[in-house]
């Protein structure tokens, strides 16, 4: 009985919820989610074309932007300036490779208290161990696939 | 004029999603999950490289295009390989930029401490 009461109190509290948020401001997200994300591939493409010009291959290149990219996201997060650009940003600091870079350094720095091994250790893979499971499997399968049909 | 398609795309593919979190309630995990799979698949049917070819870095800096580095690395090692390359590409191919990540969060965890919000 009491988890019925729970159960209902928890609708209660979705409905209230819904009614207090402010409404559909997801227009304005998309639009900052676009500025923010652009300005973070704009980045990027600077740091390609400076590469390039210094007769960096293609692969080698991609690599060494992603590389910079995740460097200076992780110092960002360490400053506590990556979570001020994803309060504005939204998705537009989660989808570039930046995000992947911060969601490994913001647990890592979070629970180095809790130890250097069962703190930091098990928890800097929080998100990145996930993407890096599903990508991997995801890749096996693509694998797979392309040894039959190529 | 690089500099404008990267935008145009890489601001794209952002806005994809903030749509999907402001309408799905997926988490930004779930977010990071989705896109690396379905860039590994678009990548795997050779759709990503033309993107990147149009965008650069609007393309390839979104975490789609960390999928593709891992279908285009497993494709690469099966030709090299064949089968075992399956197993081995695409972690092969991403090694760099995980590695990276890794590197750079422990030396920032080991400075940093964590910050009020």
């Amino acid at each position: 009985m009491a988890k019925r009461e729970i159960v209902k109190s928890d609708k209660d509290y979705d409905k209230l919820v819904k009614e207090a948020s402010p409404n559909s401001p997801i227009v304005k997200n998309c639009i900052k989610a676009f500025i923010g994300g652009g300005i973070i591939c704009c980045i990027g493409q600077f740091l390609m074309n400076v590469l390039s010009s210094y007769g960096l291959v293609t692969e080698e290149r991609n690599m060494a932007v992603s590389v910079i990219l995740i460097g200076i996201a992780s110092l960002l997060t360490g400053l506590g300036w990556y979570s001020k650009i994803g309060r504005f940003a939204g998705a537009g600091s989660v989808v570039p490779i930046t995000g992947f870079s911060n969601s490994v350094t913001a647990p890592a720095i979070e629970f180095k208290k809790e130890g250097f091994v069962m703190g930091l250790g098990a928890k800097i893979f929080t998100v990145a161990g996930p993407v890096i499971l599903y990508g991997t499997l995801t890749s096996i399968f693509v694998g797979i696939v392309y040894y039959f049909v190529r | 004029m690089d500099y404008v398609k990267a935008f145009i795309v890489g601001g794209g593919i952002c806005v994809i999603g903030q749509i999907l979190i402001d309408k799905t309630k997926l988490t930004s995990a779930r977010i990071l999950v989705l896109f690396v799979v379905l860039g590994c698949l678009l990548g795997g049917l050779g759709w990503y490289d033309k993107l990147i070819d149009f965008a650069g870095a609007g393309a390839s800096v979104p975490l789609p295009g960390f999928g593709n580095t891992l279908a285009k690395g497993v494709m690469a090692e099966v030709d090299a390989r064949g089968f075992a390359g399956a197993l081995t590409g695409g972690l092969k191919s991403a090694a760099g930029g995980i590695t990276a990540a890794i590197v750079f969060a422990f030396l920032a965890a080991v400075i940093f401490s964590p910050k009020e919000k």
